[in-house]
């Protein structure tokens, strides 16, 4: 096994081309459990701790950019809670503090879990995934690049630069279901959004489909809404949860945080 | 502010001063060395292959690709014991590794020594075995209508058992008292079931095993009982007791997980086969292989009461399973069955009890041994039974509790002490925090971080419970501890007692009473090995603080007669202290002859103010309140923190820990998956020590470890029935039950 | 692999192996045993240090990732003047049994207190949801982070 770490960018783009079997890791809260429990033997690891361009994030014209090395806790920080609160809410939901202060969302897209606490906020705020390679740099609807359970649509030489969103859209909140009350992977978990401006609503729920997965509804539709979305889910049973128990949940969530978003 | 340098002794107290832990500044610097910290030159790393299948035959092992990988020393089989090939601790039905077949997901095939752990690893994944895959049995109900997974039909039977002929039965036990037929104005019923728990301590089997270079063996090691670890290694590695010496090496929690051997067995063989030190280390996924688990229970209950609300008969089926070997699950089957009833005076009972082979994973020891499951359904039973009668919960338990002078249904006279009616009504005089105004924020209600609730949907329950067990060794096994005194010319001593320190807090119970009894401060502990003394019996059956107290006081006081005869100098003197004596219940009767079946009992009561999100099923355990029967309390700071540690992991088995499996396997051996309570799930707990002195006991003390155990689980659910009006019979509840999909 | 860090204020270089985390290098490389190998997953936070001064769990990081950075074990809190006033609190209030989780639950509440002086009971339990203790269900360890507080 090799280590690689870049110290730039470009570095990284040109050692990600050279070794496409090098697997990125950034804050490795995922990646590591693989390692120590033996159940991954990459040929090289791919180490984007020292990228300076990756981290961070920033605002132009309403979209908000957010570097794909930005941590749970910097995305906690009151500025980014104003602007995107439903990402903001499901952060101080990750793990635990010593989770939020290395898990990226980067790290989040990557891996693509169902379950990644990150996407269904981002998928209600309309997000582009940032992705370059030494060919050139690409951007895809969140939609387009989640493909699958822990697949996405990252081609072996790319690397995730970061992801755009809209801020301010109306009203949002995040609500995560799991058998304690804290440090669990999502049973269910729900992002909804109310924009009044364009009269939309917006849910994307974890954990009850392969993929989180983003429902839209016009503002009218508020009474149906809480089924529309469990209908949306497929949800199955594992050692986490059963799937009825899944989209009942689901359909009080949206009751619940359509609730909490209208009367805000 | 004081200051308090690192590594020196803070003041340490006499009996019934809460002191310092002797242990407590290096546990705080990581000066404190853990099992899994030794180590010594030339060490080698122990691995495990273990059997991904719950049942096979195993028909050939290759172990050439392993033996050519770089790094390697040593790659062993069932061929390489060289002594018995099986063990356990009450029968030697469990091989060390896997011979012909392999009878649990999990089970040690071959070890490896190498250089690195990687190496090791990258070893055991070229070990090529030959499974041939057999069907495994994995439902208790079924077991007895199963083949035998254990051939010999003798290998399971002692001659104070009821005999069973039935394929795969541990041990059937029935208690027959008065006119289980007698009938009653109320009748109440329930089924009840548990699922497995993990005793999850968070320091993982480890241990390093040092070959002395004269044929014998060091093994230092996290264990719960250093002389009965020898009795079982000694004969496997072909050795005479002398050549294996265990050392106590630091215990990250026990919790009776430590019983059973894990490491100690293959570390020496792999020590002696190399003549090289051999560390080993189980991670976390192995370490829910590396022990036993709590018995999952089935338990059928039906009491009877007359109008007034006096218990008139309880008839309980009690159906355990052992998984694949026999562990200590007779022991759980005796406990459960001599504590169906509750602390209740029952005039009428009939208690069925029966252990089976599975291919489950092996239970055995866990806090509360077989008194929590029983704890569960019949405090479940009482409530059901204060609803039927509209009286009071807590009035219907004073009106039954049982105290001195009166009969357990095994015909068990009380005649130590056990204070049920005062633990009952202390407890209920704590005063819970009035209700929280709503809404309120997430954190402090149902579902906490998650944020899933201000408010919405959040019923507030009450709950109330009471339970007792033994103490110590019961049914006739000749309970004993030894400790050795050496009283130096300088006035200094030494106290040499194999007692483990598992994080209870036994060290100091020992230097207290050493200081005490010498009446100096200047005592020593010194390490725990079988090499210098006796054995004290096991850190466990809450029995440690009473038989070390017993046998240091003993110890001390021999050892002050000696200097005053010889008139000073240097005085070595060990003793041996027994409890009462005990005997096996009638097998037909489960009745007691002359002598009693258990020494003595201590009892909890409980109260629980909980939180439901009746609408997504999440709970929040807001405050709970106890009273505990603790004899004396040698240090209550420490006594209070077993209650509260022995508190919150019956709250872990009444809302979120499971041991989960599919065909046998494990489908969540991580602690991603198997959840313990975090800081966010355990509430305030008040707790009211009530002290009488056990009359037998040294010093009136009693063990307290178990009793908040035992009855926390049936509390807390009793809380959640109250916010949700479900039955709710099966432990862990899941969000499920409230919601009630099923 | 070689890799050279800040671990409690020294200079040190130790030889990994490049799959490696950084508890494995720091309790078998560099001797320093305090961090704890409890679950290797990130869940009971009883490897918890301080990388470049934030909370992390040590078994989550690749050793190689410390390269160039600043560590701070459990080890490197108390001063030549004696305990920390965490370690203190800990040890005074009952805190610890085992003590397995004792030394990430320590580097955990020091972190706490440099954050938030004076943290509410819900604070506390927040901050700390990420240590598991099996032994003491917690009661005791919140008393310590109090005193520690108070004292601070």
């Amino acid at each position: 096994m090799d280590v690689l770490t870049p110290r730039s960018l470009d570095e990284a783009l040109r050692l990600r081309a050279a070794h496409p079997d090098a697997l990125p890791i950034q804050g490795g809260t995922d990646l590591m459990v693989d390692l120590n429990f033996d159940r991954r033997r990459p040929e090289a690891l791919l180490n984007l701790n020292e990228v300076a361009e990756l981290k961070g994030w920033s605002r132009e014209n309403g979209v908000v950019r957010l570097g794909a090395g930005l941590t749970y806790t910097d995305a906690m920080s009151a500025k980014l809670a104003a602007l995107l609160p439903a990402f903001s809410e499901a952060s101080r939901t990750v793990g635990s503090p010593q989770i939020r202060n290395r898990g990226t969302i980067g790290g989040n897209l990557g891996t693509a879990s169902p379950a990644g606490d990150a996407l269904p906020p981002l998928l209600i705020s309309e997000c582009e995934v940032e992705l370059q390679s030494v060919r050139g740099e690409r951007r895809l609807a969140l939609e387009s690049f989640l493909i699958g359970p822990k697949r996405n649509a990252l081609a072996p030489d790319e690397l995730i630069l970061a992801v755009r969103v809209r801020g301010g859209l109306g009203t949002q909140t995040f609500m995560k279901v799991g058998p304690r009350n804290a440090m669990v992977i999502a049973v269910v978990s729900l992002a909804l959004g109310v924009d009044r401006e364009r009269g939309v609503l917006s849910a994307a729920f974890g954990s009850a489909a392969p993929v989180a997965t983003l429902v839209t509804a016009a503002l009218d539709d508020v009474d149906s809404f809480p089924e529309q979305v469990a209908a949306a889910a497929s949800p199955i049973d594992d050692v986490r949860g059963t799937g009825a128990y899944r989209r009942h949940a689901l359909r009080v969530l949206v009751a619940r945080a359509l609730e909490r978003c209208l009367t805000r | 502010m004081s200051r308090v340098m690192p590594g020196t002794e803070a003041r340490l107290g006499w009996i019934g001063e809460s002191v310092r832990r002797v242990d407590g500044i290096p546990k705080t610097t990581g000066e404190f060395e853990y099992a899994s910290d030794l180590q010594v030159a030339g060490m080698l790393w122990g691995h495990t292959l273990r059997s991904p299948y719950a049942h096979a035959r195993v028909r050939a092992i290759d172990l050439s690709g392993a033996l050519s990988v770089a790094g390697v020393h040593a790659v062993l089989t069932h061929s390489d014991v060289p002594g018995r090939k099986t063990y356990g601790l009450e029968f030697q039905d469990q091989p060390v590794l896997a011979i012909d077949r392999v009878r649990y997901f999990g089970e040690p095939v071959a070890i490896v020594a190498a250089e690195h752990p990687e190496q090791a690893r990258r070893a055991a994944e070229r070990i090529v075995v030959d499974y041939e895959p057999l069907v495994p049995i994995v439902d208790p109900e079924r077991a007895t209508e199963s083949e035998p997974l254990h051939p010999d039909p003798e290998s399971h039977v002692s001659d104070h058992y009821l005999r069973d002929p039935r394929p795969n039965v541990l041990r059937t036990m029935r208690i027959i008292h008065g006119d289980p037929d007698a009938r009653g104005d109320v009748v109440v019923e329930g089924t009840y079931e548990l699922g497995s728990q993990d005793q999850a301590f968070l320091g993982p089997e480890s241990g390093l095993a040092v070959p002395d270079g004269k044929g014998g063996v060091d093994v230092y090691v996290a264990t719960q009982w250093l002389h009965v670890d020898r009795e079982q290694v000694a004969p496997c590695l072909g050795l005479p007791e002398e050549q294996v010496r265990i050392h106590l090496a630091g215990v990250g929690g026990a919790f009776g997980g430590r019983e059973d051997l894990s490491i100690q067995i293959h570390a020496a063989l792999l020590a002696l086969h190399t003549s090289r030190p051999v560390k080993m280390v189980y991670n976390r996924q192995e370490s829910f292989s590396g022990h036993v688990h709590r018995h999952p229970a089935r338990i059928r209950a039906e009491h009877r009461a007359t109008r007034d609300g006096r218990l008139v008969c309880v008839q309980m089926r009690i159906l355990l399973d052992g998984g694949a070997y026999a562990s200590s699950s007779t022991a759980v089957t005796a406990n459960a069955t001599s504590f169906a009833c509750g602390p209740y005076a029952v005039p009428n009972a009939l208690i069925e009890t029966m252990s089976v082979f599975t291919n489950n994973p092996p239970c055995g020891a866990m806090r509360g041994f077989g008194a929590v499951q029983t704890c569960f359904a019949a405090e479940a039973q009482m409530d059901k039974l204060a609803q039927a009668l509209e009286i009071d919960p807590v009035e219907l338990r004073l009106l039954n509790a049982l105290g001195t002078g009166d009969t357990l249904p095994t015909g068990q006279r009380i005649t130590s002490s056990l204070p049920v009616a005062e633990v009952i009504r202390r407890c209920a005089a704590l005063r819970e925090p009035d209700p929280e105004e709503l809404p309120r924020a997430a954190i402090r209600l149902p579902g906490g971080a998650g944020n899933t609730t201000r408010g919405e949907g959040v019923k507030r329950g009450v709950g109330f419970a009471v339970g007792f067990k033994n103490i110590a060794y019961s049914e006739g096994f000749d309970d004993s501890c030894a400790a050795r005194v050496r009283l130096h010319e300088d006035g200094s001593a030494e106290v040499h007692c194999a007692a483990a320190e598992v994080g209870q807090g036994v060290t100091n119970v020992i230097l207290q009473v050493a200081r005490t009894e010498l009446a100096t401060d200047d005592v020593r502990i010194a390490p725990v090995t079988t090499a210098a003394v006796g054995s004290s019996g096991s850190a466990s059956a809450s029995r440690m603080t009473w038989m070390a107290s017993g046998a240091v006081r003993d110890a001390c006081r021999a050892a002050l007669v000696e200097r005053e005869a010889r008139g000073g100098g240097e005085v070595d003197v060990e003793r041996v202290y027994r409890h009462r004596r005990t005997a096996p219940l009638d097998p037909e009767t489960g009745q007691v002859g002359e002598l009693p079946a258990h020494v003595a009992f201590a009892c909890a009561a409980m109260k629980v103010i909980a939180e439901v999100d009746v609408e997504l099923g999440l709970t929040r355990v807001v405050w709970i309140g106890t009273a505990q029967d603790v004899g004396k309390a040698v240090n209550p700071q420490a006594v209070e923190g077993q209650i509260e540690g022995g508190t919150a992991q019956g709250l872990g088995l009444a809302l979120m820990e499971e041991i989960q499996t599919r065909d046998g396997l494990i489908t969540n051996a991580s602690f991603t998956d198997y959840l313990i309570p975090t800081a966010l799930d355990v509430p305030p707990i008040v707790s009211e020590l009530v002290e009488h002195p056990e009359p037998d006991a040294p010093y009136g003390v009693k063990g307290v470890g178990e009793p908040p155990t035992v009855v926390s689980t049936a509390a807390i659910v009793a809380a959640l029935r109250d916010a949700t009006g479900r039955e709710l019979a099966r432990v862990p509840v899941r969000p499920d039950d409230i919601v009630g999909l099923q | 692999m070689k890799i050279e860090l800040i671990v409690n204020g020294e200079q040190c270089e130790a030889d990994v192996w490049e799959g490696e985390s950084l508890l494995y290098a720091l309790r078998e490389r560099l001797g320093l045993y305090g961090s704890k190998n409890a679950c290797e997953q990130g869940e009971c936070g009883s490897c918890s240090v301080l990388l470049d001064g934030s909370l992390v769990c040590a078994c989550l990081v690749l050793a190689a990732q410390a390269e160039g950075h600043e560590v701070v074990t459990v080890e490197g809190l108390a001063d030549a003047n004696g305990l920390h006033p965490v370690q203190e609190a800990f040890v005074e209030t009952g805190a610890v049994q085992c003590g397995f989780c004792t030394p990430g639950l320590v580097v955990a509440t020091t972190e706490l207190l440099r954050q938030n002086p004076d943290p509410s009971d819900d604070e506390i339990r927040e901050a700390l949801s990420g240590n598991l203790c099996r032994c003491t269900g917690y009661t005791k360890i919140f008393d310590a982070v109090r005193l520690a507080a108070q004292r601070a």
